[in-house]
This record gives structure tokens, sequence and C-alpha cells, in this order.
């Protein structure tokens, strides 16, 4: 595995160490290790079935790991499945799937008053408030979720994985269904959280998403890690194609 | 909880339509299942051909009996509609305005007279197989109610033939007031016989003395076995256990144990599923409720629903039904652990199906059997059958349910007692199912 560029001046914020899943007798992620810190913008890319969403749903808490460790810094476990325990809260990070959960016979303000309830946010209403404004959906608050366009439905999405302010965000392919513009909209934002310090993991096909928006690129493929740096490391000589390069990558490592 | 419990019924008071559907269908097939079960069948439409003269009568002995009488207990047994010839008959069961016809032949009066050969009637009728079978057992048993009328009239008439014969009253159309009884020869000869000198015509008066003491004796008995040919088997029935249930009040049970079922399951498995629908399950599970937490508030929510609507359903029958309202703390016993029973199985349901149409259809396509296997009277059927049709039952809290309320409402055999374990059982067996299905997300 490649690694390289990573900042070893402050501490890990998420530290994960030879991470596994089997699901039977399929591996789906092998030995995965890495550590994320503040305010880091993290792209994880990899073919179909490479293992990204299990990979991001175990450190969002989702579904328990079959083997390795993942810690917070302030000592939280991702989950309760995690750790084999029930009903640990995850408050250390937060998640936002590939498609938007929420309840679409809700309005925008109610779906995230709720979770901001669930999530036991000390001040629901100004939390609501604070993540209409960041979003840019004050204007939308009272709307039904189902009224939404797609990309405002992703906003609400990322909204309420941020009610909690968490210091991890997990974003599974945030831009999957997304037009150019709304896409531009989403990376300023998510930019603008992570110039704030929030540290955000998110995975994604779109290669030209990872070179212009991540600090670093964790390639899986098979669920295993093939290489760990900023994207411009995986271009070689005077290579300026990152899909060629990530596709070569593949092929010398038997993935493609 | 109290935060999803509250998101769960903002959801369902924007979704009017799935409320309405959820309330009103299941209460009117409860009604309706209600209603064919409390109505018995009416009378057949029956055209009737009376081929008999006006006035003619069946001589019983010195008795007549008008051949009216036997379509008068036809008429009473049947919707009768006269028509003076089979031809018209038969266009009346072709055209559908009559189920079948009777055609009462003129030498009815005869046949029966002649104690030799039986009378005859002619039944029409036609129709698919389903409407054959019904018609067949609806003419039969009106007929046979018909013939022990008549042979009621009949048995009448020849013992009072038989009475006249030994009293000795006036036999009227014979013009006989004086005519001694066969009972009183016996004496009278035996008081003659002993004013005579012992000779030839002493013994000869005294042996017709003897055969009319015998005769008397066994017209007498003759009497007796006429009565008890008319009917010859009365019949006494026991409850082995509880008390009689009315079927109308039965019928209320069922209705509201089927509407129980319907919006409990219905809701309980709709509100697991949309979780999985709108992808939000995996964002609740990863540490803000947990699976059991959530599997018992979806749980609580149908059973809080369905348990206020069927109550609500009792009552108002009981405006129009007769009900115990001093049992209705057994009925809201019975209503609750119905409702915990079937919540049980409603979140089994949704965690096994990944969307709300699926689980709505499973839901339903589960229930509706359930419903109808659970009526079938044991014994109905053949014993394998009705083994099966027991082990269903069993596995399922229909039955549990509906003796429940039975219990609750009718006093009805089994005692609520072990309905309510049997429902407390199947409560925590669905509710491990349905943790189990939750699993799957992992």
């Amino acid at each position: 595995m490649e690694r390289g560029g990573e900042d070893q001046r402050s501490e890990p914020v998420l530290s994960v160490a030879a991470l596994g899943k089997r699901f039977g007798e399929r591996v789906a992620l092998r030995d995965v290790s890495f550590e994320l810190r503040a305010g880091e913008l993290v792209a994880v890319v990899g073919p179909n079935g490479a293992g990204k969403t299990t990979l991001l749903s175990i450190l969002a808490g989702v579904q328990g790991a079959s083997s390795g460790d993942v810690t917070f810094a302030n000592g939280a476990r991702p989950s309760a499945a995690a750790t084999g325990a029930s009903g640990h809260r995850t408050d250390a990070i937060g998640w936002a799937p590939q498609q938007a959960a929420l309840y679409s016979k809700l309005t925008v303000r109610e779906n995230l008053r709720l979770f901001a309830r669930l999530e036991h946010v000390d001040d629901a209403d100004r939390a609501v408030a604070l993540m209409l404004e960041q979003t840019g959906l004050v204007a939308r608050a009272d709307d039904r979720v189902e009224q939404l366009s797609g990309g405002n439905r992703q906003r609400v999405n990322v909204a309420v994985a941020l009610i909690a302010e968490p210091r991890v965000l997990a974003l599974d392919e945030p831009s999957s269904a997304l037009d150019p513009g709304q896409r531009a909209r989403l990376w300023q934002f998510v930019g603008a959280l992570a110039s704030r310090g929030t540290t955000v993991l998110f995975s994604t096909h779109h290669l030209g998403e990872v070179r212009r928006y991540a600090s670093r690129a964790i390639v899986l493929a098979d669920g295993e890690v093939l290489f760990d740096a900023p994207p411009g490391g995986l271009l070689v000589g005077g290579e300026t194609d990152l899909e060629g390069a990530f596709l070569r990558l593949l092929e010398e490592r038997g993935h493609s | 909880m109290r935060a999803l419990l509250a998101k769960d019924l903002l959801i369902l008071r924007r979704s009017r339509l799935l409320v309405g559907v959820l309330v009103v269908y299941p209460v009117a097939i409860a009604l309706l299942i209600g209603l064919a079960i409390s109505r018995s069948p009416g009378k057949p439409k029956v055209a009737i051909v009376d081929q008999t003269t006006p006035g003619q009568t069946v001589q019983v002995g010195s008795k007549r009996v008008p051949v009216s009488t036997y379509a008068e207990q036809l008429f009473s047994q049947v919707q009768p509609e006269r028509v003076g010839s089979r031809a018209q008959a038969v266009s009346k069961i072709k055209s559908g305005s009559v189920l079948a016809a009777v055609v009462i032949p003129a030498n009815i009066a005869a046949r029966v007279g002649s104690g030799l050969r039986q009378a005859q009637l002619e039944v029409l009728y036609n129709g698919n197989a389903l409407e054959q079978s019904l018609v067949h057992a609806q003419i039969e048993s009106a007929l046979a109610q018909a013939n022990i009328g008549f042979s009621e009239q009949i048995q009448r008439a020849a013992s009072q033939a038989i009475g006249a014969l030994l009293t000795g009253q006036n036999l009227g159309v014979l013009g006989a007031p004086e005519l001694v009884g066969l009972g009183k020869i016996g004496p009278e000869l035996h008081a003659i016989a002993k004013r005579l000198p012992p000779g030839t015509d002493r013994a000869r008066l005294e042996q017709i003395e003897r055969f009319a003491t015998f005769a008397a004796q066994n017209l007498s008995l003759a009497k007796n076995v006429l009565s008890t040919i008319g009917q010859p088997i009365q019949v006494r029935t026991t409850l082995v256990s509880g008390r009689r249930t009315p079927l109308n009040t039965f019928a209320v049970a069922v209705a509201v144990s089927v509407s129980l079922m319907f919006v409990c399951v219905l809701l309980a498995s709709g509100g697991v599923a949309l979780e999985r629908e709108e992808h939000t399950l995996s964002r609740l599970v990863r540490g803000l409720i947990s699976r059991s937490g959530l599997l018992a508030e979806k749980a609580l929510l149908a059973a809080v629903c369905s348990f206020a609507l069927a109550f609500a359903m009792l009552a108002a029958i009981g405006a129009f039904v007769v009900l115990d309202w001093s049992r209705v703390g057994q009925w809201l016993a019975a209503l609750a652990f119905g409702a915990a029973a079937f919540a049980a199985l409603g979140v089994a349901i949704g965690a096994l199906a990944r969307e709300v149409r699926a689980a709505s259809l499973l839901a339903f396509l589960l229930s509706l059997p359930l419903a109808f296997l659970a009526l079938v009277p044991s014994g109905a059927v053949g014993q394998g059958l009705d083994d099966v049709i027991s082990a269903i039952s069993f596995v399922f809290p229909f039955k549990a349910a509906l003796q429940a309320l039975d219990a609750a409402v009718n006093g009805a055999s089994p005692s609520l007692g072990g309905p309510l374990v049997h429902l407390a059982v199947l409560t925590a067996a669905f509710g491990m199912l349905a943790r189990f299905g939750l699993r799957s997300l992992d």
C-alpha cells in the first residue's frame, strides 16, 4: 500500500486499525487501517463492490466489524454493533447515507428537529435554525421533503448528519444524484465545513471531485486499501489523467 | 421513543387516505363477516304447482285430513309463489325469479289414503353446481319439515279414530253417538256371562270377552306407538362448558377481532417497513435507538390505535346488540392482549419485508386466510385437514384473540385466562422473530 502526505503534527480524530468485515464466506473488508485528522477532506474511491459503503457504515455505527478497531479521539466507538454492546450512542460521527434517509411526509424543519431530539442535542431549536442557515435551506424549511429536488434532499440529508455537530462527517456518495450546479454548491458547503475543522470522509466514483476537493484519497479494491495519500500521488511522472492513473493502479495490483 | 411516536402520529395524520383505508376497509370486512355469520339463510323462493282439487281430503279411519294442509306446511317453509302449471313453473325457474318449483300431484290424496304407496312430489330446479347444491339442501329441508307437519296431522287423526274405537266417543260423521267403545265391551260381556248358567253359551261368551279385552289392550298400545312414530326421537341439548353464545354476539366478537387484527397488523408492519423504505432505519439504529426499542415503538403505536378502534367499534355495536357492560374489564383485557399479539406479528412482517407495499400485501395475504381458518368449525372438515387448521390457528394470534374476546364478551368457553396466556406467548415469539428480521441490516 502506498502512503504519504499525512499530517503527523495533530492528533488523529479517528483511528481505524486492522478493520475486517465478512458476510459469510465473502470478505468485504480486509485489514483496513488509517487515521483521520481534524479538517481533513478524505475521499474513499474504488470500483463497485470495493467495500466503500461497508467501511463508511461501520465507521458510522450502522453495522459492526468482524475484526479490528475503530476509535474516535474522545474514546467513543462507532456503535453498538461494532463493540457488541447495545444502545451506545454515536455522536462523534455524523453520517449521510447514499440515499437520503429522511421522512418524506415531514418538513425539512421537522426532520431536523426530530433527529436533533434523537441525538439529544441540548438546544434543538437553535441547532435546527443554525443548520437551516448553514445549508441554505431557510426558505424551504417548511416544505415537505417529498416536495424537494434531489439536490435539496441531499442537503437536508447532510444537514441531519451535522445536527449534533460531530467532529467527523461520513458522506456516502453524496453527489451521485446531483447535477453539476448542485454538486458545486454541495462541495462548497462541505469545503467550508472542513475549513472550520470538521473532518469529512466521503466515498465517490467521480475522480474529478477527488482531485478538486479531497486533501487525501484512500483507494479500496476488494476490501483492501491500495493507496492512501493526496490524490496527486496517484499520478506518475508528467501524468495528468487521474482516472487513467487509478485504473493503472488497479491493474498493477491485480484488481482490474 | 416519545419523539419517534410523535413523528409516526404526525405521519399518520398526514396520510389521510391510508388512515381512511386502514379504518374503513377492515371495519367493512368485519361487518360483512359478522352479518354473514349472524344471519341465517332466508327462506328460498319456490314456485308451487298444486294440482290437487280444492277440498280434497285423505281418509284416515273415521277422520279426514285436507290435502291443503300439506301445501300450507310447505308454504310455511319457503317463500311460496303459486303458479297454475308445471310449464309456468319451469319458465319461472329459467328466468331466475324462483329458486325451484314443487309440483303437488293430483293423486297425492289417493296415494296417502291407500296406505300402500308413498305419495310423490316433483321438485324442479336449475343453476350451476353451487346453486344446485344450495337448492337441493334447502328444498330437502323444507320438504322434510312439511312432511313432518303433515304426518303429525295424519297421526293425530289416526290417534283420534283409535281413541273413538276404544272409548266409544261420538264418531260424528258416522252418526253413532251411542257406539260402545272396545274398552267397555269386555267388562259388559263379563257381567252378562256371570248371569248365564254354566254351559256352552256362557263358555262361548267368555271366549269373546277375552278377545275383546285383548283387542282393547293392543289397540291402546297402537295409539301409543302412533305418537312415538310421529316424532320417534326427541333432542335434549347440554352445553358442556361456558354458557350458550347467541350467534349475533359471537358475530360481534368475530367482527371486532377481524378489525383489531387488520388495523394492528397493517399499521405495525407498515410502520417498520416505512423506516426501511425511507432509508431511515439504518440512521436510527446506529445508536439513536435500539432495534428492540424501535420495534417496541412501532408495536405500541399499532396496538394503541387498533385497541382504541376496536373498543370504539365494540361500544358502537353495543348500541344495537345487547352486550353485558359489567364485563367491560374483561373486554379491555382481551383487546389489549390481542392487540399486543397482532402488533408483534405486524412488526415481524414489517421487519422481514423491505418496503411498505410488500409488507402490507404480506400482512393482508396472511391475515385474511387466518381469520377464515379460525372460523372453520372443528369436525366440519376431515381429521387431517382439521389438524392442519388447528396447528395454523395455534401459531397465529387470530383464533386466540377471538376466543379471548368471545370469553370476555359472551362468557364463552374456553375461559379468558387460557387465551390470554396463549396471546402473551405469541407476542413474545413474534417479537423475537421481528428482532431477528431486523438483524438482516447487518
